[in-house]
């Protein structure tokens, strides 16, 4: 009678019990799981375009029905009901099993392609080759593991997106920021490139893949020799991207940033960050908020850049020495000029912001530009074409392996279950580091503290994606100004108490404007103040 | 040469919010010798956060304001114990096992306890409020899902009352919510606010009782509540829980024959010293002997014990200093309805002759403001907000600077603290405002 009634209940009692439409909708999307796992293990599928349309939409229809048994029919607002006491999203068994699949997904999908049925000489097998009548249908190529990867991702952001959004129904500003990534992965980063690789079906384009909102340093192999020929020999338009994509850098992102701080490209555009927002939603508690972690954070995400700058520093000089006389820009006069063109905003920050930077900063600034110039140094020192003490081709080749395929993949994605869902974008993206010093020294972006009213509950801090101890400046009525912060808003909206507004605003009184308002008196306000 | 004296020994009793912000302060003004006590848990934890551990947003470690390490390092001791008895002539703490502990100056940062008004069966198993860690771990065992607890009844609705509805409710044990007033809060919120409050808890599937009081609270067999009696109506009301949530107390049974002078709490004066030199008392355990402007001589609120615990902290560092509390300014959350209020907004029955209200309710019955005038100058006194967010600096200085509802109205959009994107309803607030003042 009791199992009866356990089984027919629909509420569920702790929060943590799936509904009858959640079970339901977990077994559609495995199933959908299930013919990929099937075709991977070479299971022949006689009609492969209907079975990979079954596939994606079991996988889609289940997430999204699953949202439904979650959030359709209860008032709007904060749905965190039993997080930690789930396993998968409060490190419990489901999601060790999660993060080991995932983080072997990923391993083969970086370096034993072959076993997904990759067969770069003939006919595609296994769950490649059920992904053929897709990638022929866009872009008349046979599919690689890219392809697969690409749409699975793709895939994931929609329909997690749909689910976040049901989440967030009662918030526009998550809402909008959820349709943004979604736009921005489907155009930009999985339908414009394979239109691209149509271009190529003429002679005059010999395009590579570009995903146009990728930006180097994430984007790393922009400026590899191939990409270049590519680029540089596809006409206009190649020369036109070229420019857009050297532009993105150091024109565009800087005037955003300063506008509206990195969010504008981490939580909104940013295929990374759209991953993390959406599929990676229910593990944005999982990350580390304590001092410590944020002290390994600023050393390792600044050495990746560090070892960024150098390698395309290394690769691009390369590519010059190979052709000299090809082009007007000299491998000496690229040189020279990276040296001056990092020299110069570091005296001007160390100038004009010396007071905003701690101790270590300051420390790790100069041991970087100090490495960089050496380095530089070494070349022109010794004159010959063993650049940098390394091959260019090997620090790619390594960067490629390390930063690449391990940080951004395998462990970025692979443990979102155990660590969080933006452990690469906050350890290890080189293109967060430059935006975050950019947004911590130069930017109107902020998020303001609401006076007096925090009552340092922790909801902020504990839904950081990015560990940040987002109560420590609350409680004290400062303004959080942190390079890491990627403005998803979520601390605004899990804040029971309304103290937490992500704004563009004055450079001046950024910090910390609001301290006097803790609720005493000013005068007593003032000696609190004193430091 | 100097005199080698000791460092005077500071010894706070609660590490509370009071309790803890008086000592970060002294800690930040001097290197006198700091030791909190408490018999609750090791570490400060936020008493705020104690419904989001029950609800699963959050687990115990996430609602510690610092870790672990912050106190050894700003070298504050912390001591685990219950403090039976406090002499303030010998200077000593005699705790619980009979150890001593000897200070130079004292602070009594105590807190609460919840209320319990000699209902017949208050002291039954299942019978619990909710206020401290422990209560908490109480409830875990009472009412882990709607197997163990199939109906729980909640007597009392304050802020406590409805938070312990909304934890209940998110682990699907069904709610019976009893409340004294005609409508929810309403000693304290307008009638157009209480209202939609009520509407609100009803959304959620509570069963919710306005009007009733309980006559008393019947035991099983085995001394553990099986039901609650209502006076006005006779019904019994099966139940595994009942939570007492009818205000909150200050906790100071133990002084009871320390010569502290006690009233409903400890009473201090504006220096927040009690009548025991040496002594003082800060956060919900204190009592003003006169209130201070409208506020209660026991404010048992987190904003209030942070303030006064910075205040001590000045007297105690030799800067004497008066507890001058700013603008009033409170908040809450009603199930999915934030609640903030700026100045003084009184309930229908409390409200001063003079305090005319304008109030604008959203159709969408999740969003009201109503914002209190002075009848004969048109002084603003007080907003209370539901649903939108407003900005607490504006408000600070609106009060200060004595504007008028009129002003405040119209730049209204100015105090708008929702997140970007957000709809603002400044218009529509502004065209009721109007209408109503042409119908006057």
């Amino acid at each position: 009678m009791d199992r009866i009634e356990r089984s027919m209940s629909l509420t569920g009692e702790p929060p943590k019990a799936l509904n009858t439409i959640q079970k339901i909708a977990t077994l559609w999307g495995m199933t959908g799981l299930a013919i990929l796992v099937l075709a991977a293990l070479n299971t022949s599928f006689p009609n492969k375009g209907l079975w990979l349309v079954l596939s994606l939409v079991s996988i889609v229809g289940g997430i999204v029905l699953f949202a439904k048994g979650a959030y359709a029919g209860k008032p709007e607002g904060i749905k965190n009901h039993g997080v930690w006491f789930k396993s998968v999203s409060g490190r419990g068994f489901w999601a060790w099993v999660a993060g080991i699949s995932l983080t072997g997904f990923y391993v083969i999908l970086y370096f034993y392609a072959e076993l997904l049925g990759l067969n770069p000489g003939g006919e595609n097998r296994g769950v490649i080759a059920l992904f053929d009548p897709l990638s022929l249908l866009l872009s008349g190529n046979p599919a690689s593991q890219w392809f697969v990867y690409g749409t699975l991702y793709t895939i994931a952001i929609i329909a997690f997106g749909i689910k976040f959004i049901w989440k967030y129904r009662h918030n526009r500003y998550e809402r909008i920021r959820t349709f943004s990534v979604m736009f921005f992965q489907t155009a930009f980063a999985f339908l414009i490139p394979e239109f691209m690789a149509r271009l190529n079906e003429s002679e005059a384009y010999n395009l590579p893949y570009y995903d146009l909102k990728s930006v180097w340093p994430l984007n790393y192999y922009l400026f590899d020799g191939y990409s270049l020929d590519g680029l540089l020999s596809s006409g206009n338009l190649g020369l036109y991207m070229l420019i857009f994509g050297v532009a993105s850098i150091f024109i565009i992102t800087p005037i955003l940033t300063y506008k509206y701080g990195k969010r504008w490209y981490c939580s909104w555009v940013c295929g990374c960050g759209a991953l993390a927002e959406t599929a990676g939603d229910s593990f944005r508690q999982l990350s580390d908020k304590s001092m410590f972690a944020w002290k390994v954070e600023r050393w390792v995400v600044h050495s990746v850049l560090v070892f960024a700058v150098v390698m395309t520093t290394a690769l691009v000089s390369t590519y010059l020495g190979n052709d000299p006389g090809a082009h007007w820009l000299t491998r000496d006069i690229f040189l020279v000029g990276v040296g001056v063109f990092l020299t110069l905003p570091f005296a001007a920050i160390w100038y004009f912001k010396r007071d905003s930077l701690k101790k270590d900063a300051k420390l790790g600034a100069i041991a970087y530009l100090v490495i960089i110039l050496a380095l530089l140094g070494i070349h022109f020192g010794s004159g010959n074409d063993n650049i940098f003490l390394f091959e260019a081709s090997n620090l790619r080749q390594w960067y490629g392996f390390l930063i690449g395929a391990v940080f951004s993949g395998v462990i970025g994605t692979g443990f979102y279950p155990i660590f969080g869902s933006r452990v690469w974008c906050r350890f290890g993206c080189p293109m967060a580091a430059i935006m975050g010093i950019q947004q911590r020294l130069f930017s109107r972006f902020r998020i303001t503290t609401n006076g007096g009213q925090c009552i340092s509950c922790g909801n902020c801090s504990t839904y950081c994606e990015m560990g940040i101890d987002v109560r420590a400046y609350a409680q004290k009525g400062e303004n959080i100004v942190r390079a890491s912060c990627v403005g998803c808003g979520i601390c605004s909206a899990v804040c029971p108490r309304g103290v937490l507004k992500l704004e563009n605003g004055p450079l001046d009184g950024r910090i910390d404007a609001n301290q006097v308002l803790l609720g005493n008196d000013v005068d007593l306000m003032a000696l609190v103040n004193k430091k | 040469m100097p005199l080698h004296q000791p460092m005077e020994h500071i010894v706070i009793i609660g590490n509370g919010i009071s309790g803890v912000t008086a000592a970060r302060h002294i800690r930040k003004q001097s290197d006198k010798r700091i030791t909190i006590i408490s018999a609750e848990t090791d570490h400060f934890f936020s008493r705020t956060a104690l419904m989001y551990i029950y609800m699963g947003h959050m687990k115990y470690e996430h609602t510690k304001p610092y870790e672990d390490w912050f106190w050894k390092k700003n070298n504050i001791e912390l001591k685990r114990a219950f403090v039976q008895q406090v002499k303030p002539e010998a200077g000593e703490l005699i705790l619980s096992g009979g150890e001593t502990m000897a200070y130079d100056k004292l602070i009594l940062a105590v807190g609460s306890k919840p209320n319990k008004f000699g209902w017949p069966g208050q002291d039954l198993d299942g019978v619990q409020g909710l206020y401290s860690f422990n209560d908490l771990q109480e409830l875990e065992l009472n009412a882990p899902n709607n197997k163990v607890c199939k109906r729980a009844v909640i007597v009392g609705g304050g802020l406590i009352g409805i938070e312990l509805a909304e934890m209940l409710n998110s682990r699907g044990i069904p709610v019976t919510f009893l409340v004294r007033e005609t409508s929810f809060w309403n000693g304290v919120l307008p009638s157009g606010e209480s209202e939609m409050i009520n509407r609100h808890i009803k959304k959620h599937h509570i069963d919710l009782h306005l009007g009733v009081n309980l006559k008393e609270i019947l035991s099983d067999e085995n001394g553990k509540a099986r039901a609650v009696v209502i006076a006005e109506t006779g019904e019994e009301i099966p139940c595994d829980l009942v939570g007492l949530t009818a205000g909150v107390t200050p906790n100071i049974d133990f002084l009871k024959d320390s010569g502290i002078e006690l009233g409903r709490g400890i009473k201090v004066n504006r220096f927040l010293e009690t009548n025991k030199p040496g002594i003082y008392a800060i956060g919900d355990c204190a009592e003003q002997h006169e209130a201070i402007g409208n506020r209660r001589p026991v404010e048992a609120v987190w904003y209030t014990g942070r303030m006064m615990g910075e205040v001590v902290a000045q007297t105690i560092c030799g800067n004497r200093i008066q507890y001058n509390p700013g603008h009033w300014f409170n908040s809450a959350k009603f199930f999915d309805i934030e609640y903030q209020t700026y100045g003084w907004v009184h309930s229908d029955q409390r409200k001063p002759e003079y305090e005319d209200h304008f109030h604008w309710i959203h159709p969408d019955d999740t969003k009201c403001i109503t914002i209190a005038t002075h009848r004969d100058s048109g002084k603003f006194l007080g907003i209370n907000t539901f649903g939108i967010r407003m900005r607490h600096d504006i408000f600070d200085k609106w009060l200060t600077e004595e504007r008028s509802t009129d002003y405040v109205i119209q730049h209204l959009g100015a105090a708008n603290f929702d997140p970007e994107f957000y709809r603002s309803f400044e218009t529509e607030v502004l065209s009721a405002y109007n209408s109503q003042t042409v119908n006057v």
